[in-house]
């Protein structure tokens, strides 16, 4: 039986993977993807929580955080079909003219 | 009875608000009719109130109105009041009295003037008399000096009356600009008088003053009445501040007649004697009045002896007679200074309205070196002009010889010896200045240009400044265009007829004591000055010349005989040089070519003045305020603080990549930082 803090370092290593996926990735969709794993590495931590203190509060949260996830996918992809066609390209580098 | 002394200034004032209002409207009839009536009024007012003042008791003489309190704050406390005493008597008749004559004169001599410019002149002169008659009947500080303020106003608006001439713009400007700097004085004194007197009503101060012992060093109270003279020696254009006055013959003659000799120059006298018991007790102060108004009559003198504008001459005349006021006021003789402002009024107005009628006839005319000859064409104004001139030439039994007896008299027993010869050489210059005025004028042939250009005696010695003075010629008048001089139209003769009567006879109310009259006009006026009560008025003048009356009306009788003389000798001179002998007075002025050269420009003293405090001011405003303290410290400290905005927005900037993954490194570091900060 794993503990509460097997399932929280895994949530770290999972968070940890999905922060360097932003950061080291250059393609939005993966960055994108990147992101959604970071979410379920908290996600995970929230459930974990949530059977160690005995409460159904953690996994409501996750429910939340899913449904956000869900549309922030959808409209973050939607952004890069519009980024990809107007740049032909999908490198986060690409987009830098709002620098000051 | 109370309310009549408000009229006095109000009446002016409406027609100046008439005239300011709908002037355009009125028509000329009606604008100028509207002024001389107003004037009038003011008139019949003012001799209504003297009236009701003779009638009280003689040591008490003194009608008081407060119109309302201006100033209550703490115990300070300031109204507007107003105040008829015997010495103010004598100034509202005299501005009221000579103002309406000269209203009169003005209908006439304004009459070529467009409609609206004609009204605005009568706003601009009803407003003058308005603010002269708060000056003489304030009954404190305060109220004179918003007169004080005002007249100087109407002086610098009349000046330029003609203000399409930069002459006369510049001559108003400069007129107002000396003012402030003697206004400054007054101020002064009047907040040291709040500050230890606590108090400004000339009665109360004069009360307060008595506690002091008169001072014989200089002291609180010297200082006071030392600050007020400064303020005396702006208006009334004595050294150093006379500048002005000369350039103020820019303005219409009337104006000059009204303002620039009979009424507001007077008003430093007046100041004087208004607070006599202050500057009776200021015995430092009273030398210096009296060493500047001699140095003032004499220099302004010398000057009027050469000039050659007959408005000039007239200003530098007005200049000397002033000083001969301030000359009387430092001896202590405050009836005589004001006898004498009361005489002078008369027959420098009439001196003035003559060279108006003059420059009338002449089309603008103002170099006496083009007139000449014109005593048959211009009867009325050679005769008046003529006794003015003799009036204030000193000629026995004319107004001018009393008073300036008077002083010349109280001068040489209060011990100021060297004063008085100064005086009497003064009294001796004005003698041959005036009639080689009349002379030149009146006399002789007519010069045409090109004689006055070979023949004057300036010519010679500086002819590119006399050509500079005859752009002062053509004024409104070029309309007139007559070939033939015109005498004084009805309105002008009337003026002038009426002045040349007063000139005469003015003198008589102060009949000197060894002529067999008494000086009835120092006796009333005694109670003004804090002097004996009048219930002693038949012993004020023993009182005055306590030790030995009889020593004293000899020695009167010796001097008058001596000014008697000069006057004589100093017309008898001008005749020599300037009707039997011109060539004598060219060929003196070629021998002393310097001295006379001094006297042309006027001592240089508007040189002086130019190079040692205009341009200096000139320089350091341009130098070190407008280019160091303006430019450099004000606009320098604004744009700086622009410049550090930019600087640092463009370091700044550079944090805005546009790049998200970097956003999204500075997001984590926060994030990191802000945790690690709860955690550890």
């Amino acid at each position: 039986m794993p503990s509460l803090t097997d399932y929280l370092v895994l949530s770290a290593i999972l968070f940890a993977i999905g922060t360097a996926g932003v950061f080291v990735r250059r393609n939005l969709i993966t960055i994108l993807l990147s992101i959604e794993i970071m979410l379920n590495a908290v996600n995970l931590s929230f459930v974990a929580f949530g059977r160690a203190f005995g409460t159904v509060d953690g996994q409501i949260i996750v429910f939340f955080v899913m449904t956000v996830a869900a549309a922030e996918a959808a409209v973050g992809l939607a952004i890069v079909i519009a980024l990809f066609r107007h740049r032909e390209s999908l490198n986060p580098e690409a987009f830098t003219t709002l620098r000051g | 009875m109370k309310a009549v002394l408000l009229l006095i200034p109000l009446l002016p004032f409406v027609g100046f608000l008439l005239n300011a209002s709908f002037g355009r409207r009125l028509g000329r009839a009606v604008s100028g009719g509207v002024a001389c009536a107003a004037m009038l009024g003011a008139f019949g007012v003012s001799a209504l109130a003297v009236w009701q003042l003779i009638a009280q008791p003689a040591d008490a003489r003194a009608i008081s109105q407060t119109v309302f309190t201006w100033i209550a704050s703490g115990a300070f406390r300031a109204d507007f009041g107003l105040y008829l005493d015997p010495l103010s008597s004598v100034m509202i008749l005299v501005v009221t009295g000579i103002g309406s004559l000269i209203h009169i004169y003005s209908t006439a001599y304004m009459h070529d003037e467009p409609g609206e410019e004609y009204a605005r002149y009568f706003s601009y002169l009803n407003l003058f008399a308005a603010f002269m008659l708060v000056l003489v009947l304030g009954s404190n500080f305060l109220t004179m000096f918003v007169g004080w303020e005002g007249v100087g106003l109407c002086s610098y608006l009349l000046i330029g009356f003609w203000y399409q001439r930069p002459a006369a713009s510049e001559a108003g400007k400069k007129a107002f600009i000396v003012n402030r700097i003697g206004d400054v004085g007054f101020v002064l004194a009047v907040l040291i008088i709040a500050l230890n007197f606590r108090s400004i009503e000339f009665q109360d101060v004069a009360r307060r003053v008595t506690e002091f012992a008169p001072e014989t060093s200089f002291g609180l109270v010297s200082l006071i009445a030392l600050l007020l003279f400064v303020g005396a020696t702006g208006k009334s254009a004595q050294i150093p501040l006379y500048v002005w006055l000369p350039d103020a013959m820019e303005g219409p003659t009337p104006v000059s007649a009204l303002i620039h000799a009979a009424t507001m120059v007077t008003a430093g006298v007046y100041l004087i004697g208004r607070n006599a018991v202050l500057f009776g007790h200021a015995t430092p102060t009273l030398e210096i009045i009296a060493l500047v108004g001699t140095a003032t009559a004499f220099f302004a003198g010398t000057i009027g002896l050469v000039q050659t504008d007959i408005k000039r001459v007239l200003a530098y005349s007005t200049v000397s007679q002033l000083g001969f006021m301030f000359m009387a006021m430092g001896v202590g003789a405050y009836s005589a200074g004001i006898f004498h402002l009361y005489t002078h009024a008369f027959f420098k107005a009439l001196l003035f309205l003559g060279s108006g009628a003059v420059i009338h006839a002449l089309s603008g005319e103002q170099d006496i070196r083009r007139m000449g000859g014109l005593r048959r064409e211009l009867p009325t104004t050679y005769w008046t002009f003529l006794v003015g001139a003799l009036a204030i030439a000193g000629v026995p039994l004319l107004s001018g010889f009393f008073s300036k007896d008077e002083i010349l008299f109280k001068v040489f027993t209060s011990g100021h010896t060297v004063l008085w010869v100064v005086g009497a050489v003064t009294s001796f210059l004005t003698a041959v200045y005036m009639f080689r005025l009349v002379f030149l004028v009146f006399h002789g042939e007519r010069a045409t240009a090109a004689a006055a250009e070979g023949g004057a005696p300036q010519a010679a010695s500086a002819p590119g400044a006399a050509h500079a003075q005859h752009s002062h010629g053509g004024h409104g008048h070029d309309a007139h265009g007559a070939p033939h001089a015109h005498d004084a139209p009805p309105a002008m003769a009337l003026a002038l007829i009426v002045l040349a009567f007063g000139s005469v006879v003015a003198g008589y109310v102060g009949v000197p004591h060894a002529l067999g009259g008494s000086n009835r006009l120092e006796a009333y006026l005694a109670p003004s000055f804090g002097e004996h009560g009048p219930a002693t008025a038949a012993h004020a003048p023993e009182g005055a010349e306590a030790h030995g009356s009889s020593a004293n009306e000899s020695t009167e009788l010796a001097l008058m005989g001596v000014s008697s003389l000069i006057a004589v000798a100093g017309i008898g001179l001008a005749f020599f040089f300037f009707v039997s002998n011109r060539a004598a007075a060219d060929a003196l002025a070629a021998r002393f070519g310097g001295l006379h050269r001094l006297l042309w420009r006027k001592y240089y003293v508007d040189e002086v003045y130019d190079a040692a405090i205009v341009q200096p001011v000139k320089i350091t405003s341009d130098a070190a305020l407008w280019r160091g303290v303006d430019v450099g410290l004000i606009d320098g400290s604004v744009n700086g603080i622009a410049r550090l905005v930019t600087g640092g927005s463009e370091l700044l900037r550079r944090t805005q990549t546009g790049s998200a993954r970097v956003y999204a490194a500075s997001l984590l570091g926060g994030a990191v930082l802000i945790v690690g900060y709860y955690l550890w």
